[in-house]
């Protein structure tokens, strides 16, 4: 069994890996020995589970600690050891216990093509399963980009109609955490914010919590320095590419994708992210971006930033047209020559010969 | 005969009496002092790391667009001053000494480009901040032409036909309407360019001089270069080396005022001139028609 | 041949192959006109920040309208000094400067970027009273109106001999007013461009030590004054002698070389007063084999020979020398002007410029139109003295 201390030292990581400090860690204790671990329903849909898995590798607070300590996890098909009618029980009875407090969390994409029928868990479509547990739900938070805005599910010709769990659910606030995987981190802060707080974190247009999504992976990535100074790799295993330069040129969606991913790597291990290990970004989490623009299609840079170069105190500008220096030259030498020429048939005229008599009225 | 009627000797001399008027009514001073609320900037060129986060702070303050022109198009990258960008950093180096400088409006004492401005679009408004409106602005790009440090830039790609505009620093008086600084100021990460009342940075200055003198050069820029400048420099480099001309004492406009002023002290000379001019002609014509001619 | 003393037009065809030609070339800047006005001026032009006046205001305006000067400086000689010799160029020389200044202004209104602004011009509680392009703009404007004023006599007479009635009747009732109030418009037309045409030089005081000290000087306006006289006389030389040769008829060579002489005189005034400015000013030992003092020595021999030469002119002199003499002096002119406002403006050592072929097209476009005003305009009203032919009545 776990002792105290090691319980308040778990809390204590877990606030600090969503950057909130002691007092918000004391919180949690208190929360947790007063019984009240936030009961969380996980409703999977059209997902390939990644997001799950994703969870499961996190290290601080490690998935145990976080379903035994720190929530109640009380509906997700892939963890739960039951099935079938036991598992359909649970979540009736987690939803009737929690009614207006639970955080339901959504996996997955949504179809919506002919009534939704291609995604039905116990004789119910995945619509009205959704809208079912998140009409009593607390908070309510899509998880990965399939929920958030369709992912691979809605690609290009998207066959089954797969939505965002936001637009099943008009008029209710969805917090949305994109990626493929979501970084875990994002997930946990955001639940553990509101399991303490009752509060969700400030989100950005799109509902995403700005604490993560709030700039773009070209506005925090190691590699920038390359960008600036114009050093990129223009194909894979060059000498550019080996020595870590900017991927840009070969596709980096980093310009337009925003993400935390070059702050919070994935597993836990250091540069596992796919810059880090030499991919460029394709924009996993931005809808318009991740699996609908070409891997190796450039981007144009939203918010252009100055390079690591400096025009220097005089630099030349202006352009002479040479055709036009020419077409000058021919116009005032042709003048000239017509002046000269006009100037020696003056001779020929009669001149004024009526002396100094004024012009009459 | 020709008849010089009262009517129109009468009509003559309103004509002229009108824009006399007119014109002493503006009567021009000789040298012109800063206002007494005169708010500018102090730039130290030794304190300036080349960040460039001024640049992108203004063009975000002011809405500007990045200028992408260049072999990628992937920066914001100016050669200078121009219709996208109110301030810039320039690098100087030759040898081993190099210096950053960081280029936008002066904001002058008694700026050339107001004396220029037929139509009184830009003028010295609050705090001295000279600045443009576009009301009144017919886009003859005279304060191009007097401006000595070349700041006034004008919108001559497509995009400008339908509103043109003269575009540059203004100090953004926009935030400072709200209480806020200038954009440039407030994200400084050195402190390199500091806002502050006139005076104030005067004294600033003059104290960094005499606190460290072997790093500065000895003056301060724009205290009375062109008649002054409210934009003030510090730098350890000549300042011509940093593309901050070298300018008598006195502006531009004070020299035409004076020469104009002589020419047209009181609108007299002009007015003169038409009542001698009549005079003559009608006594020629006169004489012209008695003598049976007439042009 | 002789030349009558009643003015007539000169009559003969419009349409002719030379019409025909500057027709085109007007047609052409129209076309680029519109082109600037759907595209903006950055599109034809390749002007820039450094050098914001190119083409347009130093040529079509600073160099033209004096060239155009013609009729102020003629003015001067023959309304104030009372040369009634000069009578008979004199129409030609307000006819020139009327059209010249019209265009000129033309191209003013194509060269300013938010031409729809213009009209705050007519409230003097707008003005900028320290701004010499104020008083360049509002002088130009208002002298617009009396030098077509001062075409009203030919244009009325010409009115007034019409088959048609209501012309007639037109310059019956306009003719005696015209005639009273013709010596407050003719002095007008001599202080307006007393004023502009030296504040045209003013203009550039206010660049400073932009301008090359060779051409930067607080006499600007006295030389500028000097120029147009000298650059206005040359005009009107070139113009009858041109206007002879084109029609076939006698020269005005008693008129034109005694115009010559003033010019001539006018000439030195305008070298002392250059020499000695730079003299006082420290410029001189500055002078050697650069660019600028070349340019300095293109000027004052372009204006300087000509003069010399023409002191020993009488009415016997050749009409050839007389047309080379003025061509050459008025070359000289437009060079000083065209330096001060252009070439020896000096924005910065990264700046240049050079017009581009559509920013020429403009003005070459309006100058066209302006020869072909004066064309039409001779040919249809009293503006030239009559000929008549051996055996032909009055």
């Amino acid at each position: 069994m776990q002792s105290r201390r090691d319980f308040v030292r778990l809390c204590t990581m877990a606030a600090a890996a969503i950057g909130l400090g002691p007092a918000a860690a004391e919180q949690f204790v208190q929360a947790a020995e007063k019984g009240r671990k936030p009961s969380v329903l996980w409703l999977q849909f059209q997902e390939c589970t990644g997001c799950t898995e994703s969870l499961l590798r996190t290290s601080h607070p490690a998935i145990d600690d976080l379903i035994l300590d720190l929530i109640s996890l009380d509906y997700h098909e892939t963890l739960f050891a039951a099935a079938g009618h036991q598992a359909e029980a649970a979540l009736k009875s987690a939803m009737r216990d929690n009614a207006g407090k639970y955080i339901c969390i959504v996996e997955g994409a949504i179809p919506t093509k002919e009534n939704g029928i291609y995604c039905m868990i116990g004789g119910r479509t995945a619509i009205e399963i959704v809208n079912d547990v998140a009409a009593h739900a607390g908070a309510i938070i899509a998880i990965g980009s399939c929920a958030s805005w369709g992912g691979v599910p809605s690609a290009d010709p998207n066959p089954t109609g797969a939505s965002p769990a936001h637009d099943i659910l008009k008029g209710k606030t969805v917090v949305n955490i994109p990626g493929c995987p979501a970084n875990p981190y994002n997930l946990l802060g955001t639940v553990l914010q509101y399991a303490t707080y009752g509060t969700l974190p400030a989100l950005d247009a799109e509902g995403r919590p700005k604490f993560a999504y709030g700039q773009t992976v070209h506005e925090h990535c190691p590699r920038r320095a390359h960008f600036d100074a114009g050093r990129f790799a223009e194909k894979y295993g060059d000498e550019a590419h080996r020595n870590g330069y900017c991927l840009y040129k070969i596709g980096c969606k980093g310009p337009v994708t925003y993400a935390n991913c070059s702050v919070q790597h994935f597993g836990d291990v250091d540069g596992a992210w796919p810059i880090g290990i030499g991919h460029p970004c394709f924009g996993c989490t931005e809808k318009g971006v991740g699996f609908t623009i070409p891997m190796h299609q450039t981007v144009d840079i939203i918010r252009p930033t100055g390079p690591s170069t400096y025009p220097p105190i005089v630099q030349p500008q202006g352009t002479v047209s040479p055709i036009a220096t020419g077409v000058a030259g021919l116009i005032v030498g042709g003048l000239a020559g017509a002046g000269y020429m006009a100037s020696k048939k003056l001779n020929t005229l009669p001149t004024d010969a009526s002396g100094t008599e004024k012009p009459e009225v | 005969m020709v008849r010089i009627s009262r009517r129109t000797a009468i009509k003559s001399a309103l004509f002229g009496g009108a824009v006399a008027v007119g014109a002493t009514t503006a009567s021009a001073t000789e040298s012109v002092e800063p206002p007494a609320d005169a708010r500018g900037l102090l730039y130290d060129a030794t304190l300036c790391i080349g960040c460039k986060a001024c640049v992108t702070a203004c063009k975000d303050a002011n809405g500007l667009p990045a200028d992408t022109a260049g072999p990628h198009g992937l920066w914001d990258r100016p050669d200078d001053l121009n219709a996208k960008t109110k301030n810039i950093i320039k690098l100087y180096r030759s040898g081993d000494t190099t210096s950053f400088v960081k280029r936008q409006c002066m904001h002058c004492v008694d700026p050339a480009c107001v004396g220029a401005c037929m139509m009184g679009a830009l003028k010295k408004r609050e705090y001295g901040i000279v600045s443009w409106d576009g009301s009144k602005c017919v886009g003859c790009r005279y304060c191009q032409i007097a401006c000595p440090y070349n700041i006034p830039k004008f919108e001559w790609e497509m995009a400008g036909f339908y509103n043109p505009k003269i575009v540059k620093c203004e100090l953004c008086r926009h935030r400072l309407a709200e209480g806020r600084d200038p954009a440039c100021t407030e994200v400084c990460p050195r402190h390199a360019v500091i806002y502050g009342t006139r005076e104030e940075l005067l004294k600033e200055a003059h104290r960094r001089i005499a606190a460290n003198p072997t790093l500065y050069q000895p003056n301060v820029y724009g205290e009375h270069d062109g008649g002054g400048t409210q934009v003030l420099y510090l730098s350890h480099v000549p300042f011509d080396k940093l593309g901050l001309p070298a300018l008598g004492g006195e502006s531009a406009a004070a020299t035409t005022r004076k020469v104009q002023g002589t020419i047209y002290k009181g609108f007299v000379a002009p007015v003169a001139l038409y009542g001698v001019l009549a005079t003559i002609i009608s006594r020629n014509q006169r004489r012209a028609g008695e003598e049976g001619e007439r042009s | 041949m002789s030349r009558s003393e009643t003015l007539e037009p000169v009559g003969g065809p419009l349409w002719t192959r030379p019409m025909q030609v500057l027709t085109a070339l007007f047609l052409a800047g129209i076309a680029v006109t519109l082109y600037r006005f759907v595209m903006g001026i950055g599109a034809i032009a390749n002007l820039n920040d450094g050098y914001a006046w190119g083409a347009w205001k130093p040529i079509s305006v600073i160099v033209f309208t004096s060239m155009a000067s013609g009729g102020y400086a003629t003015a001067l000689l023959l309304y104030v000094f009372n040369r009634r010799k000069y009578a008979a160029v004199s129409r030609t020389a307000i006819l020139t400067s009327a059209l010249g200044y019209t265009t000129g202004v033309i191209v003013l209104g194509i060269d300013i970027g938010r031409p729809w602004n213009f009209w705050r011009i007519v409230n003097p509680g707008w003005w900028n009273f320290h701004s010499v392009l104020l008083e360049v703009a509002v002088c130009i404007s208002t002298y617009i109106i009396f030098l077509w004023l001062e075409m009203a006599h030919p244009l009325l007479e010409g009115a007034g001999q019409s088959g048609q009635w209501s012309f007639r009747e037109l310059a019956r009732r306009l003719t005696p007013a015209l005639d009273s109030a013709y010596p407050f418009i003719v002095a007008m037309a001599i202080v307006l461009p007393t004023m502009h045409q030296s504040s045209l030089g003013s203009l550039f005081l206010l660049a400073g030590v932009r301008v090359h000290p060779f051409w930067q000087t607080p006499l600007v306006p006295l030389l500028f004054l000097f120029s147009c006289y000298v650059m206005g006389y040359a005009f009107v030389v070139l113009t009858s002698l041109l206007s002879s040769l084109a029609w076939r008829r006698p020269l005005e060579m008693e008129a034109l070389t005694s115009l010559s002489r003033v010019m001539s005189s006018i000439v030195a005034a305008f070298v002392l007063v250059r020499l000695g400015d730079l003299a006082w000013r420290g410029q001189l030992t500055r002078l050697s084999v650069d660019g600028w003092s070349l340019l300095f020595y293109a000027e004052l021999l372009l204006l300087a020979v000509p003069a010399v030469l023409s002191f020993g002119l009488d009415r016997h002199a050749s009409p050839q020398k007389l047309f080379l003499l003025a061509a050459s002096t008025l070359l000289g002119g437009s060079l000083y002007r065209l330096d001060t406002s252009l070439v020896a403006f000096m924005p910065g050592a990264q700046w240049r410029y050079f017009p581009s072929v559509l920013e020429m097209l403009v003005t070459i476009g309006f100058a066209a139109l302006a020869v072909m005003g004066y064309i039409a305009i001779v040919k249809r009203f009293p503006i030239l003295p009559g000929v008549r032919h051996a055996g032909a009545h009055a």
